[in-house]
């Protein structure tokens, strides 16, 4: 009973709403986060250096895109390492336009940008063939299927044919397509059209890919799915991610960065670890069953023999029904996590209160937000 | 975090999850550019596609060839001293099916990327704008070469086996796939141009099929009319202005093909060479359009 509950157990406990993503932690031995890739010329395998390099695989200096009646890019800057980088800011915030800035296919207007060390504006070429992108649109036909879609982007990636079908066949399987891949594209679920926007980034095995709104559209399981999928991506195939979102909740859990823009201005940039630390309050809802049929004041009192402070969620929609207390860090979500488990507890909703992206805007500059919100 | 704990360490989580790093070669823009034509031109026949996107080119295909088959068997069993029709008559004979094929094929080729937004995708690689106007271009152009090559190439062997005098049969072979060729890339061009406008499909079709009909009718109207009306001068200078009756002349001035012009009266050798440039002109055109329309797709 006071064993604290495998991963499998939380599962079970949790099949609708896996809420948090168990599967890595700053804690997990696997983690390579920060450790810069096949610098040493690694060709094979998970792990590479673990000695840890600063290099800086995006750089912009004072960059800036203006079209005739908006700045989408106001004298940005900002150093991306190696990992997984978050960059958040609402609709019309200037994500997209950067990430096209920085494939080289749209120039600046003002300023520089190096790409793993290539200027955008001469070697576009270059940084295309080892970078990834998945655009934020469709952008699959749904009469051909992923198997002979995502070849065919291999191809005009550069990989020959051979290689290009068994990077296919590797890719589709690493993000979760199965059988399926051989059926036409238009027959499959927003998630698994998702899946082959992934794939089709990764299939020629870049350096570093840019995913545009990678969890738009997807229901809660399927966003936490592909969250996993973007942690991921860094950790066991040791590429660099740049992932937008105008939700900032969902990156602080996934990179090991984000970077905050508003109205193409930078707001803040930095390390995850720095979100967290500050204290954090967790939301929490939870399923009554018939041994706990208050299983939210069974949850309060807990916590409370752990010496977890809990308050009452009043003034909050279903107050009554949640809790609210201050996070340190990584131990609070798992204590609250093996605490549901133990009481077999259903965890409806388990969220930061803080830090949502609005906040972050509440903080700065209001004029700023205005000229964001007409200029889009 | 039991589950997250290999036994055997790092070799098992290798295995567990497989992911490779390839080393391989990158073979760049210009292999990339040539995959795309590739895998246009066999889509211009619906290989690599659905049954459904089979049909309609293949048939188009059987339908150019099956007269080309008659004559031959016709000449082979009458043991006829020449084919029933000359080389470079046979596509402008055949026009409504050339016609057809590149108002249902040029849609296929580039309306369908613009209305699944592929083409960002596509510029997210190596290639560049003009990489992707020149593989389609050159995979319509080739897949229309095919369409109306293979017909003559039917003659070809079909007069051979009957016989018939080869230096002759060779010439008009010779002068035919030059006409056809030309054809191709006028035809090639103004279907692209048409069809990049719109991601319809259907609009596509339609469009292209009332430019090259359109175009051709009033032409041969105005002609016949010149003509009856005895001013032959006016049918060459005419016949500029559809693409059909451009090829047409460019063959009758130097391609020793006889005229499909009202009262034969096709151009003199000076206006010939205004055909060829106007038709040069032309191709050189539909290029720049596509370069200049996609330029502005970007993502
Ligand atoms: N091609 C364009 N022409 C004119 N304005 C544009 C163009 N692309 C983007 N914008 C404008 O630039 C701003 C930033 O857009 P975008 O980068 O797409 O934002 P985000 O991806 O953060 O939602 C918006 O105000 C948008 O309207
Ligand atoms: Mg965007």
């Amino acid at each position: 009973m006071l064993d604290p509950p495998s991963i499998g157990g939380v599962a079970t406990a949790l099949p609708q709403l896996p809420l948090f993503d168990l599967r890595v932690t700053p804690k997990d031995p696997y983690d390579s986060r920060g450790t810069p890739r096949r610098l040493y010329g690694l060709t094979t395998g998970v792990f590479h250096v673990t000695t840890v390099v600063d290099v800086t695989v995006i750089a912009t200096e004072s960059l800036s895109k203006r079209f005739p009646r908006v700045t989408a890019l106001d004298r940005l800057s900002v150093d991306v390492g190696p990992g997984v980088t978050g960059l958040v800011g609402a609709n019309g915030a200037g994500k997209s336009t950067l990430i096209k800035i920085l494939l080289g296919l749209s120039p600046a207007t003002e300023g520089r940008a190096e790409v793993l060390g290539l200027d955008v504006a001469t070697k576009g070429a270059a940084i295309r063939e080892r970078v990834g992108y998945m655009p934020e649109h469709d952008c699959l036909p749904p009469d051909v299927s992923a198997t002979e879609f995502v070849v065919h982007m291999a191809r005009m990636s550069g990989l020959p044919p051979t290689a290009a079908r068994e990077r296919t066949a590797d890719t589709l399987r690493h993000v979760g397509l199965y059988e399926e891949r051989y059926r036409p594209i238009g027959g499959y679920s927003t998630g698994m059209k998702q899946r082959v926007k992934l794939a089709q980034a990764l299939v020629h095995d870049p350096d570093l890919v840019f995913l545009d709104e990678p969890t738009n559209g997807l229901d809660p399981v399927g966003r936490d799915e592909m969250l996993g999928l973007i942690r991921r991506i860094h950790t066991d195939f040791g590429i660099s991610v740049l992932v937008t979102s105008h939700l900032l909740g969902e990156l602080e859990r996934t990179c090991d960065h984000v970077v905050v823009i508003d109205g193409g201005k930078l707001l803040r940039s930095s390390s995850t670890t720095d979100f967290t630390q500050t204290t954090t309050t967790l939301a929490i809802e939870v399923t009554d069953t018939d041994e706990h049929p208050d299983g939210t004041r069974a949850v309060r009192e807990a916590l409370h023999a752990r010496g977890v402070t809990v308050e009452a969620g009043s003034g909050l929609p279903g107050a009554g029904h949640i809790l609210l207390l201050s996070a340190q860090g990584e131990e609070t979500y798992d204590l609250v996590r093996d605490v549901i488990a133990d009481l077999g507890l259903g965890l409806v909703r388990m969220e930061q209160r803080r830090h949502h992206i609005s906040e972050v805007f509440q903080d700065s500059d209001e004029q700023r937000k205005e000229a964001a919100v007409h200029g889009s | 975090m039991a589950l997250d704990q290999p036994v055997a360490g790092d070799q098992t989580r290798i295995h567990d999850i497989g992911y490779r790093n390839y080393d391989g070669p990158r073979l760049g823009r210009s292999y990339a550019t040539r995959s795309l034509y590739s895998q246009s031109l066999r889509g211009a026949y619906g290989l690599g596609r659905s049954v459904k996107s089979k049909v309609l080119p293949m048939l188009l295909f059987v339908v150019m060839c099956v007269p080309a088959a008659i004559m031959v068997a016709v000449a082979v069993a009458t043991k006829a001293n020449d084919l029933p029709v000359d080389y470079t008559r046979y596509a402008i004979v055949m026009q409504a099916v050339i016609s057809l094929y590149v108002a249902s094929q040029a849609p296929q080729s580039v309306s369908r990327d613009l209305r699944f937004k592929t083409v960002p995708l596509y510029f997210s690689r190596p290639i560049e704008t003009a990489d992707y106007v020149r593989a389609k271009f050159a995979a319509l152009a080739s897949a229309m070469f095919v369409l109306t090559a293979a017909p003559l190439l039917v003659l070809y062997v079909g007069a051979l086996l009957a016989k018939l005098d080869f230096t002759d049969q060779t010439k008009g072979f010779a002068q035919g796939l030059v006409s056809v060729a030309l054809l191709s890339l006028l035809f090639a061009g103004l279907g692209l141009v048409i069809a990049s406008v719109t991601p319809r499909r259907g609009f596509g079709i339609a469009a292209v099929i009332a430019v090259l009909t359109i175009s051709y009718g009033a032409v041969s109207t105005l002609q016949a009319i010149a003509d009856t009306q005895g001013s032959t001068d006016a049918i060459a200078w005419i016949g500029l202005f559809s693409p059909i009756t451009l090829i047409d002349g460019v063959q009758s001035a130097f391609l020793g093909a006889s005229s499909a012009f009202p009262g034969g009266f096709g151009p003199s050798d000076a206006e010939g060479a205004v055909y060829v440039l106007v038709t040069l002109g032309l191709i050189a055109a539909t290029y720049g359009l596509l370069m200049r329309r996609y330029r502005k797709v970007g993502l």
